[in-house]
């Protein structure tokens, strides 16, 4: 049943993440990627990660992918066609791209991760709760969380900043 | 069902969105391929999590998570401010840094 | 205090008046910087006094110490200190020099007092004085060296005195180079003798020489011969002698202490000094011997010919040092050193008369336009008939002992330097004629225009200020002679100076007459004792028939120079026009300079030229600009990865992180 479940999400999101990439219109590609987050959140929740499957459909998904929305929207686009290397490196974008790939898997699926060869260690019931969650990030990650918070603000100033209607100074 | 599974599709995941930067042209479309490779580090990164048995690879990502929203901010501000100047959206075009 | 210590002071006094002269020059009025600088020169000639004193204190063969201030040079291998030596040869030359030094200083006094650059003089001529006692007191090579340097650099400042003058300037640049020539040739003897022997230190030298070298071995013969080419440029021998009629561009004075007195005996002293090493290399010596001897006979042409008072005055002075580098190549040292210091003092007083009587010609140096001074100007008249009668070797002067001692003592060596003894009898009616000639060019007969200013007036005549050699007008400021012009008969320290040289010409002959008194050799015996020439004495008889032959020589030249001159002017005319190729030749110098611009001096100009365009343009510049080219180029091409192209930094990027993982993933497996 698991199994199942791993493949049907793993086509949606290699499926979204292949959208992104091949779509010609940049609102397609939106919407692929969207499917790709969703697929993602199962693909979390198989891991029993509950929160950060949420927090993936909630934040990522929902408000994020909703700021990419309306700026597709007002910015328009489209009708280019999907691949446009820069001239001289027609062969290397693809090729690097294999190569990472090929490095990853092996790195991964060579003995020295023996470990993710099997099933992982019994975990207890709260695991990936927003309980947990939240114990873990106001006691021992604490300093990351408000620093995360500070980068959110300037982000928030940035965004008004980069957006204003400055008047031109000659 | 192991870890290997879901590592191993975070790497094509990865490298999907590295070859999708080096090939598309819009800004937009590239930001959207940086979502891609920062999602599929949280995909590697709560697999390890539920292999190791404890939160805080979950607690990453969630990080992680925090930092793509701000990225995602600023960069559709640029894009914004771009297409407000009627500067062309090709990321070829706008190439004056340059030696 | 002992002998080292009153030498120290000799050196010290000359250098501090030079210093508080120069640092002084804008506070110090005229006359109190010309007084500092005699009484220095008079402390050190009253030190080297004090100093003999001491010596004579010592036993003869004790009469040599080496006293060093502390150490120049104390790295591997050597060891060279910053010393003196003392002994009778160093104390006679320390003597000579300040002695007529200050008597120059004295006559500069006032000679150079309407001069706009009085204080400068002065200095520089303390300064030559300094240089002249280090060469002479060094205790060591090296020192010996920087004396001769510095001797050369205050020869340059003084010939170039009046530097505005672009005639001067040349011959101090020509002095200069020739100087720099020679400096060389001493440098390199330096170096070999250190290779040799280890040591620059004269006592150490002296000692080790006669044991390391066979007789005419290949080394000690091309050590002398170096010497002998610091010696030859600094003594104004054939062949570089070509500076020193130049080097009369130099005001009067200089000209009577560093080339008359001083600096052209400094070959003199060396070849003296290093007599240890020349009689290791007999050719060598031999070689000097012969030089000499050409040089007096073709000097004493060319100053038959002469009519600059001046530079005949300076031709005299080169057939003059022909005789002493004769003398002490042949092993008559002392015969040489009191020639050495009786033509100090007859050569000193002629140009010092010299100068009196040019400035009466209101700086005309012309003997063919002066006449009559004898009825104008009789102290400087009865002064230059001193020296001349001393330069002609009449019997009684200085200078017919001490001349025909040198050639008595070639022919009791006996052999080969028989033709030294024929040959300088030659030299020495030449000289007798030439010096006569100027008499009596000069000083009887009808009254020259500027004489009888003189006569009327008692004015010195006065012109346009004009360069002497080139004609070509000056003005009188700094740089250029003054407006005044100083003779003798108005002006009393030149006057004290011309007296006591002039007494000093007719009688110091007197402390070596052959038979009654031998004073200088008695002197310089301890420091020629391990020589075996210098113990070669002429009999009295030799002795006296060379005195007979030389006082006969001389008043037949002078019986010569009355026929031409006096008696019979017209015959003069005629001789030049029979004698043509000969006259042009003398006149002409014997075209040293001619031959000396055609072979060295073009073909150093041809090779700066094929530097400049060959070697320069090409390798240099092709080189730098080739590093150039190239870097540039590198740069452009590293400049191409920065495009601009936000997608190429980004395949850069991932194709790094590509390249590490895959050196990771090598390396773990």
């Amino acid at each position: 049943m698991e199994e199942l479940l791993f493949f049907v999400s793993a086509l949606g999101a290699l499926g979204g993440a292949v959208g992104v990439v091949a779509m010609r219109n940049p609102f397609y590609s939106v919407l692929a990627l969207i499917v790709h987050l969703f697929s993602l959140a199962a693909l979390f929740l198989l891991l029993t990660s509950a929160f950060v499957a949420a927090a993936q459909v909630v934040v990522y998904a929902g408000a994020v992918m909703v700021l990419y929305v309306f700026v597709v929207a007002y910015v328009g686009g489209g009708g280019e066609s999907a691949w446009e290397p820069i001239p001289g490196q027609r062969f290397l974008a693809p090729l690097l791209g294999i190569a990472l790939f090929v490095e990853l898997s092996v790195a991964v699926l060579s003995s020295s991760l023996l470990a993710l060869g099997e099933d992982g260690p019994d975990v207890p019931a709260g695991f990936g709760d927003p309980a947990a969650i939240g114990r873990l990030l106001l006691e021992k990650f604490l300093l990351p969380f408000e620093a995360a918070s500070i980068l959110l603000l300037i982000a928030a100033v940035g965004a008004i900043v980069l957006a204003s209607n400055r008047r031109e100074t000659s | 069902m192991n870890a290997e599974w879901f590592v191993v599709l975070s790497a094509l995941l990865f490298a999907t969105g590295a070859m999708g930067i080096l090939i598309r042209r819009s800004p937009m479309v590239i930001l959207l391929c940086l979502e891609l490779m920062l999602n599929a580090g949280n995909l590697a990164l709560v697999a390890f999590s539920r292999m190791v048995g404890n939160g805080q690879g979950q607690v990453f990502a969630v990080i992680v998570m925090v930092v793509a929203a701000c990225e995602v901010v600023v960069g559709l501000g640029l894009i914004v401010a771009i297409f407000r100047r009627r500067l062309p959206l090709n990321v070829d075009d706008l190439r004056e840094l340059r030696g | 205090m002992s002998a080292t210590a009153w030498a120290w002071l000799v050196l010290l006094f000359p250098l501090l008046g030079s210093i508080v002269i120069a640092l002084g020059f804008k506070v110090l009025p005229a006359k109190v910087a010309g007084a500092i600088g005699t009484i220095s020169i008079g402390l050190a000639f009253a030190c080297g006094v004090a100093a003999l004193i001491s010596l004579l204190g010592d036993e003869p063969e004790a009469r040599h110490h080496a006293s060093s201030l502390w150490d120049y040079a104390s790295v591997a291998g050597l060891d060279i200190k910053l010393g003196i030596f003392v002994d009778p040869l160093s104390i006679f030359m320390v003597l000579v020099v300040t002695g007529v030094s200050t008597l120059i200083h004295l006559y500069s006094y006032g000679y150079m007092q309407s001069d706009e650059g009085y204080h400068r003089f002065f200095s520089y001529l303390n300064f030559f004085v300094f240089s002249m006692l280090l060469l002479v007191l060094a205790g060591n090579f090296v020192l010996l060296i920087v004396g001769w340097a510095f001797v050369g650099f205050a020869s340059y400042a003084l010939i170039s005195f009046w530097y505005r003058r672009e005639t001067a300037t040349r011959a101090g640049m020509k002095a200069f180079v020739i100087n720099v020539v020679g400096d060389i040739g001493l440098v390199l003897a330096a170096f070999l003798i250190f290779r040799e022997l280890g040591t620059f230190d004269y006592g150490a030298v002296f000692e080790r020489a006669p044991e390391a070298f066979t007789t005419n071995e290949w080394t000690i013969t091309a050590i002398c011969l170096l010497l002998l080419v610091g010696a030859f440029a600094k003594s104004a021998q054939l062949p570089l002698h070509t500076w020193l009629p130049d080097a009369m561009e130099g005001p009067t004075p200089v000209s009577s202490l560093i080339h008359a007195a001083t600096m052209v005996t400094a070959g003199v002293y060396l070849i003296a000094r290093t007599h240890v090493l020349f009689e290791l290399a007999p050719t060598a010596a031999d070689v000097a011997a012969f030089t000499g001897l050409a040089t007096l006979l073709v000097a004493a042409t060319m100053a038959l010919v002469m009519t600059d008072l001046k530079r005949a005055i300076a031709y005299s002075t080169m057939s003059q040092i022909g005789y002493m580098i004769m003398g002490v190549s042949i092993g008559a040292y002392s015969a040489g050193m009191f020639h050495l210091m009786t033509h100090a003092f007859f050569k000193a007083l002629l140009f010092m008369a010299a100068g009196s009587i040019i400035a009466a010609m209101a700086n005309d140096q012309n003997i063919d336009r002066m006449s009559g001074f004898g009825k104008a100007m009789r102290f400087t008249s009865i002064t230059f008939v001193c020296g001349a009668l001393a330069l002609a070797a009449f019997p009684g002067t200085s200078g017919f002992f001490s001349k025909d001692e040198i050639l008595a003592f070639a022919e009791a060596r006996g052999g080969m330097y028989l033709i030294f003894t024929v040959f300088g009898y030659v030299g020495a009616l030449m000289t007798a004629v030439y010096s006569f000639r100027l008499v009596f060019r000069v000083l009887p007969g009808k009254p020259c225009p500027e004489a009888q200013e003189l006569i009327d007036s008692g004015h010195v005549a006065h012109e346009a200020p004009k360069n002497p050699a080139t004609g070509e007008p000056e003005d009188t400021d700094v740089g250029f002679p003054g407006p005044e012009h100083h003779i003798a008969e108005q002006s009393a320290p030149m006057r004290v100076a011309m007296g006591v040289l002039a007494f000093g010409a007719i009688f110091a002959g007197l402390v070596q007459v052959p038979g009654v008194d031998d004073v200088v050799t008695k002197f310089l015996d301890p420091v020629f004792e391990a020589s075996a020439l210098a113990h070669i004495h002429p009999s009295l008889e030799q002795d006296y028939v060379g005195l007979g032959i030389g006082g006969f020589i001389a008043l037949l030249g002078i019986g010569i120079a009355y026929l031409l001159y006096v008696a019979r002017p017209e015959l003069p005319g005629k001789l030049e026009t029979r004698l043509r190729p000969l006259h042009t030749l003398f006149v002409n110098k014997w075209y040293f300079d001619e031959a000396i611009d055609f072979l060295v001096v073009r073909p150093a100009l041809a090779i700066g030229r094929f530097a400049n365009r060959v070697f320069e343009r090409v390798v240099v510049d092709g080189l730098v600009s080739g590093t150039e080219g190239t870097v540039r180029g590198a740069g452009g091409v590293v400049r191409a990865v920065q495009n601009g192209f936000v997608r190429s930094y980004a395949l850069v990027l991932i194709a790094g992180f590509a390249g590490l993982a895959l050196y990771f993933l090598l390396s773990s497996s």
